[in-house]
């Protein structure tokens, strides 16, 4: 069995240049992952600095609500700068600086990892680039501004579509020129291996945590966990724990834009098919000569034309299902969310929420637990424009 | 010994790289003819790309151009075809792996040896991935290019051992495009390469001048100019084949002396 695989999906398809660099991280990486002095440092920052365990939450009213399943919110949305990204980029850049290396770079789509990025490099005193999609940059302006102050250089990607998978292109450039000082921080469990072990292990304290709560509070697994997926961190890190406890469902939910039967969705799994980009092999959406088609969502974070290796794997075996959800039924749930529970969810995170909607009135007497994986007041100003309001950020 | 590797006997190579389908596939279709005719040794051909990670801004929109004129691996194929009812001059194909992969490995490698292809380069199939098509490209007889970077270093022998027609030497950090600074360090890779095999070395990325073809000639066993050609074809589009038959010459020339 080849390094980094998972079934027939993965791998390391990157140029030369670059081998070097992911062979030096997964060194570092299978050195440090067993290191007391790495995985307390790592703890410590987790438990006080992005103020883990999340809580897990009974959402009651909505529960009520909607009439069947007891639905709970794993609160990755409380971390500090608002989404389960801290977890990945806490780990990655301790791990840089113990490499040695003084810059971390790294790709944002919402703008979510970026500042992630950003935030932890402030503390730790390294140097900063981000690279964002023009298109994002527009949507997402608050972050870019929010990633400034806190010190990182922005570089607006004007290549290709101008969204996500373009600024992973450009990173990827900088990189390759630049490696000696550079760490690549890279935000989802994609790319070439190690990068979707590394981001999946720095992620999965959101399943264990969901389970050791979950069991506190009710005595039991829960029945179903639902998450959304664009590259698949915060799905992958909440189901990790799960993957062998048969009994509990495993749903991601991608974003099917104005739905799946359109040009206009990112739904790699409904209309993928197996590829290599990005360093690895997955489900692309993508024309019959391989050509990675422009994808759209009204969630920036989830405007990806691929899925990370490990879902691919996933999905084949049947361990995990994955759903489409439009732009419309996210925006419902995020609203819905905001007026029933007091909890404005990140859009992102709002195309699982739409989905437990669905779920719960069938599923009496069970348990749902969704990863709330981001909050949403970067997108107040983009769902207000969706509606047609026009509000001053 | 392949025709890739014959090529380089008794000269130093020039390997020019043009964009497939760059304006248009007729343009194409013409340069590959010309440039052969002014003295190139081999002919790299790229299939464009949507994503092209390993390319600089010039090839870049190079694949934008060409996919935006209708460009398809089929419609390569069938150019290939034609070309080679007119010069005999080996032809490789540069593609990142994903269109190889959809196309089907297998259809892929019978298509470029019905249609006279003589080797492919793959850019993000490093020598760990490599068995996605050595073999199939070795039962089809199309040479597999290896690449070898500045960061290689302890890989330079392994990759070596196993490389087949001639060996990519990366020049320098980075992507694709024209530099006016290349490292002379390319030369210890190339030397380390000589102590295992005497597979010929070509260097590539960021060359342009006369002056830094002569000089890293003197290196290596060929030199490879991707962007600098590219860039004369988006200054004149469909009027691109003398002035690029004039570079090509004169790059031609100024590595000729070497023998």
């Amino acid at each position: 069995m080849k390094k980094g695989r998972f079934g027939n999906y993965g791998g390391q398809y990157i140029p030369e240049t670059l081998m070097k660099a992911v062979q030096e991280i997964e060194e570092a990486y299978e050195f440090f992952k067993n290191d007391p002095d790495f995985i307390n440092e790592l703890d410590s920052l987790l438990k006080n600095y992005a103020g883990r365990p999340s809580l897990l939450y009974y959402a009651e009213k909505m529960t009520r609500n909607l009439g069947g399943a007891k639905i709970y919110l794993k609160r990755e949305d409380l971390n500090h700068t608002g989404s389960h990204k801290i977890n990945n980029v806490l780990g990655q850049v301790l791990l840089a600086r113990r490499m040695g290396k003084t810059r971390v770079i790294a790709e944002t789509g919402a703008g979510q990892h970026g500042v992630a990025t950003a935030t932890v490099a402030a503390l730790l005193d390294m140097e900063c680039e981000i690279f964002m999609g023009r298109e994002d940059t527009e949507r997402q302006a608050l972050n870019v501004f929010r990633m400034e102050l806190l010190g990182a250089k922005v570089h607006p990607v004007t290549s290709g579509t101008m969204t996500l998978k373009d600024a992973v292109n450009e990173t990827m450039r900088e990189w390759s020129s630049r490696m000696k000082d550079t760490f690549y921080v890279l935000g989802s469990v994609m790319g070439p291996h190690p990068f979707p072990t590394i981001v999946r292990d720095f992620q999965k304290i959101i399943g264990k945590e969901i389970k050791e709560q979950i069991l506190f509070a009710e005595g039991k697994l829960p029945d179903v966990v639902i998450a959304c997926v664009g590259g698949g961190s915060n799905a992958m890190g909440a189901f990790y724990e799960f993957i062998n406890d048969s009994s509990v469902k495993l749903i991601g939910c991608e974003a099917a834009g104005l739905g799946i039967n359109t040009s206009k969705n990112a739904a790699t799994i409904a209309n993928g098919t197996v590829g290599v980009f990005h360093g690895m092999k997955s489900y692309f959406c993508q024309d019959l000569y391989g050509q990675i088609s422009p994808v759209y969502s009204i969630s920036a974070g989830l405007d990806y034309p691929g899925i990370g290796p490990e879902h691919a794997q996933l999905y084949d075996t049947g361990r995990a299902q994955y759903v489409p959800v439009t732009d419309d039924e996210a925006v419902n749930a995020f609203e819905y969310l905001s007026r029933t529970e007091g909890i404005i969810p990140a859009i992102e995170s709002a195309h699982a929420v739409a989905h437990a909607m669905k779920l719960a009135p069938l599923l009496k007497d069970q348990i749902i637990v969704v990863n709330l994986s981001g909050r949403g007041d970067k997108d107040v100003a983009s769902i207000a424009r969706y509606k047609g309001v026009s509000v001053y950020e | 010994m392949s025709k890739i590797t014959e090529a380089f006997k008794g000269k130093k190579a020039f390997i020019p790289f043009i964009t497939g389908g760059d304006p248009d596939i007729d343009t194409t279709e013409k340069l590959i003819i010309a440039m052969a005719q002014a003295g190139a040794d081999l002919i790299e051909i790229g299939i464009p790309f949507s994503d092209p990670v390993a390319e600089g801004t010039v090839i870049q929109e190079a694949n934008q151009r060409a996919l935006e004129a209708g460009c398809t691996t089929d419609v390569l194929f069938d150019m290939v075809q034609r070309v080679r009812l007119k010069t005999d001059v080996p032809l490789l194909f540069m593609t990142y792996l994903n269109p190889v992969y959809t196309y089907g490995k297998e259809n892929f490698l019978s298509r470029c040896a019905e249609c006279g292809i003589d080797g492919i380069i793959v850019p993000d199939m490093p020598f760990e991935e490599k068995d996605e098509l050595d073999t199939l490209c070795m039962n089809y007889k199309i040479d597999l290019i290896s690449m070898l970077a500045p960061t290689s270093e302890e890989r330079i022998a392994l990759i070596a051992k196993e490389a087949t027609g001639f060996i990519y030497c990366v020049s320098s950090l980075g992507v694709t495009g024209v530099r006016s600074n290349i490292s002379a360090e390319i030369g210890h890779t190339i030397d380390k390469v000589r102590k295992i095999t005497d597979i010929p070395c070509a260097i590539g990325f960021g060359i342009s001048t006369p002056q830094q073809a002569k000089s890293l000639a003197e290196l290596s066993d060929g030199i490879i100019v991707g962007s600098a050609i590219v860039k004369l074809i988006a200054k004149y589009g469909r009027d691109c084949v003398e002035p690029v038959i004039e570079y090509v010459e004169s790059m031609k020339n100024a590595i000729e002396h070497f023998k």
